[in-house]
């Protein structure tokens, strides 16, 4: 009891406020398209329906003629990661974390966010067969690294194949000294493979031997403790299951190669990620359970993406596989709606299949679809207002609210920024002062 | 009398046998130019419109085809690409634009179509049947890139011709609208501090201007006026040349880089410009005034603060992408999305562009887009058919569906701005074009894989 009345209290200043949004059209993804209101409590969806009352003292939003679907969920940006988001050197990087090098004030998070964006899985780059670490975070824009992370969202981690990974196999031009540059294994497909099965052979071996350890401890006996291994451990949390695995992939061979290594080593991809000719070994993803998330229609931008077809996420959806599109990309996450739009004229998905896959899909696949990605009552309320039908490009957001919170809003961002372009121009004419002053004392000496 | 109907009937039965002859009847025509038409009939012979209204007689035996309740559009303009040019962007072999050079304006685009690209028939079942085809990359903007697309040369001022194609055809012959459409200069831009390089393009070094931003900004402005110069000095020595032929002098002997400039001496072309910021397009005005030539902006990043400048000029623009990150960290988020509507507001002439190959499918939602920011919508179908066909100086052939031009149409169930709406028939001059391609192939075969 102590404890439940400590946490309200600990959530009574945030969450505290009521907000009705009403008179909206509001596409829910789990139930239908329906007219009406959501009252949103304490950071949570309180109700949805055709006859809300609104509570006295409620903050209202009239959304009359605008539309309201769930903030979107984006499973595969680069965003917001300081300095790179590749540990290039070697071939086996699970031991870094994306996580460490959040960067709040990264701009790309607010532009995504004004795009409707409000979960977002941030993940290490393709350069390495085994990558690193990746994060889940909402887009609370004015928040510290530590106040976007998603609490709850289990962590992720990224493999990567083909082209990207056996590139610095490769290598290509000259070294600053001007010597031949070397070759990082692997140089193929195969080599790639090899790497990821030594991983996760590596990562059995270990789990063994700390499966032994605590056996002996329950049963009393004298133990010593293996040697912690921050490469591996992550790994052991993908034989486990805790540990959402991304898979970078093109070409249908290389992603059946990869659905082997998790067959063997007993594991599931939550996520193949690009998976552009995925359509061509649907049957075997579906086999599997395996999920995907992929573009709408990039294609040709390298040899393993000219055999993309923007039918993929339709092909894959009517095999019954769990389809998200994604971004990889600060731009197009931006305005995932019009993704979506596009695979219902690209293979003719429903309105709410198309939806689900940049909210209540990628969701799933990051395993928070119990707090995001539809409008449900006890959900979190995450939510975007467009001014018009939103599978559509000449559609906008208006405001996009996260937790309840209002952390966009379309007329107030026009404002701001007035204002910051004055202030800029302010700063450039004092620059410009300073720069005559100091004139002279800069003049060459000889 | 007689005789006169017999021959009308045979001169008709050789158009009805021919595939460039037929009638749309009962659709809803959106002719761009005017307002839309509702339930009339586009009659076209030999490639060409011949006639629409709502009480056309069909010519006896003419193929019928039915389009009650579906619109009919004129086919859609890309005003910058490398179709043809460029397969996979990856692949050094697949790649044909990016010369080595400094002024490079005997080169041709149009002759290095590959008719043959898996691209056309991708952008074309999206309804874009003409694009402008540069042999540059237009969308280095501002800076370019040093000598040629992958570097190792001089840096490159004109890339050569580009040129206007439709996006079908047997031969780059049978593809060409207008051959030589315009002449690409790449304007030098100052490098701008704090961004590591002349643009945001990889490729742009500091070093693209000579002396570059370490010699300081009063190196780095000299460096840039010198550039200018040279651009000068080439159509100078062009004009030159140009008198040298008229006077036919005795030794005079032909350069081909020279020929190529006495249609654009004569305003015959328009120079295409690549100049984003500000100072660049001030400057290029200047230029283009200096020497007499007509010209068209290409991605007018900062179109904002010159606009009062192109309007009174009457210079167009191509805008980029609509659906582009803004330029600096603190524009307002939605720059890109409203420049669009900005260049209309200030009755700048412009067109849309999607400045690479992987997107010009999208042109009608880039569009869209731009609605969705401000731009009214006629406005945004202007701008990807009337506005570029009037730009690229072929406004007689194509970009609305008008008495005379060709029959590059298409006909769909909505708005072609919307992307839910399906086109159900395409034509170019007048020719069907099959609505597949080897996407589509392939969507059919893994769909149905057993």
């Amino acid at each position: 009891m102590r404890i439940a009345i400590a946490a309200l209290l600990a959530l009574a200043p945030l969450g505290a406020q009521t907000v009705a949004i009403q008179n909206a059209t509001i596409l829910t993804v789990t139930h239908g398209t329906i007219k009406g209101s959501i009252l949103v409590r304490d950071g949570k969806i309180a109700e949805v329906g055709d006859k809300v009352m609104v509570p006295a003292g409620a903050t209202v939003i009239d959304a009359t003629g605008q539309y309201v679907i769930p903030g979107m969920v984006d499973a595969h940006t680069h965003i917001a990661a300081d300095g790179g988001v590749n540990e290039g050197s070697i071939s086996d990087s699970s031991m870094v974390d994306i996580r460490d090098v959040l960067n709040p004030e990264d701009i790309a998070l607010y532009r995504a966010l004004a795009g409707g964006e409000t979960t977002i899985h941030i993940l290490h780059g393709s350069a390495n067969a085994v990558g690193g670490q990746c994060v889940t975070i909402k887009t609370r824009w004015g928040k510290d690294a530590q106040g976007l992370i998603f609490q709850g969202a289990p962590p992720g981690i990224k493999f990567a194949l083909g082209e990207n990974p056996k590139r610095s196999g490769n290598p290509t031009g000259r070294t600053a000294t001007g010597a031949a540059p070397t070759a990082r294994y692997p140089a193929t497909r195969m080599g790639v493979e090899d790497t990821i099965r030594q991983a996760f052979t590596d990562a059995k071996a270990y789990q063994a031997e700390w499966n032994e350890y605590r056996a002996k401890v329950a049963r009393g006996e004298n133990a010593i403790p293996p040697r912690k291994d921050l490469r591996l451990e992550p790994l052991v949390e993908v034989l486990q299951g805790t540990r959402i695995v991304n898979c970078h992939g093109y070409r249908a061979d290389e992603l059946l190669m990869m659905l082997h290594v998790a067959k063997d080593f007993g594991f599931k991809i939550d996520l193949f990620v690009h998976c552009l000719e995925g359509y061509k070994i649907a049957d075997e993803i579906a086999a599997q359970g395996a999920g995907v998330s992929t573009f709408s229609d990039w294609w040709i931008y390298k040899v393993e993406a000219a055999d993309a077809i923007p039918y993929n996420a339709a092909i894959l959806a009517k095999k019954g596989i769990l389809v998200s599109l994604n971004s990889d990309d600060a731009e197009l996450m931006r305005h995932m709606n019009i993704e979506a739009a596009k695979i219902m004229k690209y293979g003719g998905l429903s309105e709410n299949d198309a939806l689900a896959m940049v909210t209540l899909n990628p969701a799933k696949q990051l395993r928070v679809d119990k707090w995001v990605g539809s409008i449900d009552a006890g959900k979190d309320a995450d939510l975007a207002i467009y001014d018009k039908y939103p599978l559509s490009a000449s559609a906008k957001v208006l405001k996009v609210m996260i937790d309840g919170t209002v952390y966009f809003d379309r007329d107030k961002a026009l404002a701001d920024n007035i204002k910051a372009q004055q202030d800029r121009q302010k700063l450039i004419e004092k620059e410009k002062q300073n720069q005559t002053r100091q004139q002279p004392a800069r003049r060459p000496t000889v | 009398m007689k005789l006169l109907g017999l021959l009308a009937g045979c001169a008709l039965m050789a158009g009805a046998a021919s595939n460039d002859t037929f009638l749309i009847r009962d659709a809803d025509v959106y002719p761009v130019t005017g307002p839309m038409m509702q339930g009339v009939s586009v009659l076209v012979q030999d490639g060409k419109i011949a006639d629409i209204g709502a009480r056309l007689t069909a010519p006896k035996g003419i193929r019928i085809v039915e389009a009650k309740g579906l619109r009919v559009y004129p086919g859609m303009i890309d005003s910058a690409t490398e179709l043809g040019l460029q397969e996979i962007e990856s692949v050094r072999e697949t790649e044909d634009t990016g010369e080595i050079g400094q002024f490079m304006p005997q080169l041709r685009a149009l002759a290095a179509v590959n008719p043959a690209s898996e691209h056309f028939p991708v952008v074309r079942v999206n309804g874009i049947t003409s694009v402008m085809t540069y042999p540059s990359s237009g969308s280095t903007g501002a800076g370019g890139g040093g000598g040629g697309r992958f570097g190792g040369g001089e840096r490159q001022f004109i890339s050569g011709q580009a040129a206007l194609i439709h996006t079908d055809g047997w031969t780059w012959d049978d593809m060409a609208v207008k051959p030589y459409a315009a002449l690409h200069l790449i304007f030098p831009a100052m490098p701008r501090a704090g961004r590591g390089g002349v643009t945001g393009n990889p490729d742009a070094t500091p070093a693209a201007v000579a002396g570059g931003a370490a010699g300081g900004a009063a190196q780095a402005r000299q460096a840039y006026q010198t550039q200018i110069d040279s651009i000068n000095q080439f159509f100078d020595d062009a004009r030159v040349y140009q008198k040298a032929k008229a006077a036919n002098l005795p030794g005079f002997r032909t350069d081909l880089k020279f020929e190529a400039m006495i249609p654009v001496l004569d305003g015959k072309v328009p120079v295409a410009i690549s100049a984003s910021r500000a100072s660049a397009i001030h400057d290029a005005v200047q230029f283009a005034g200096k020497q007499n030539i007509k010209i068209v902006i290409l991605d007018p990043h900062d179109l904002k603060q010159v606009a009062a400048e192109l309007k009174e000029k009457n210079i167009p623009v191509i805008l980029g992408r609509v659906l582009a990150l803004p330029e600096y960290e603190d524009d307002a988020y939605d720059s890109s999305h409203t420049l669009a509507a900005e260049a209309y507001r200030a009755g700048v002439k412009f067109a849309l562009g999607t400045f690479g190959n992987e997107f010009v499918r999208n042109l009608p939602y880039e569009a869209a887009a731009a609605v969705a920011f401000g731009l009214p919508y006629d406005e945004a179908l202007k701008a990807i058919t009337i506005n570029p066909a009037q730009i690229w100086g072929v406004a007689d052939q194509v970009g609305s569906v008008e008495k005379g031009k060709w029959a590059d149409l298409m006909i769909t169930n909505g708005d072609p701005l919307e992307i839910q709406t399906q086109i159900s028939h395409l034509y170019m001059k007048g020719k069907e074009v099959e609505l597949t391609n080897r996407q589509i192939e392939l969507y059919h075969k893994y769909l149905n894989r057993p």
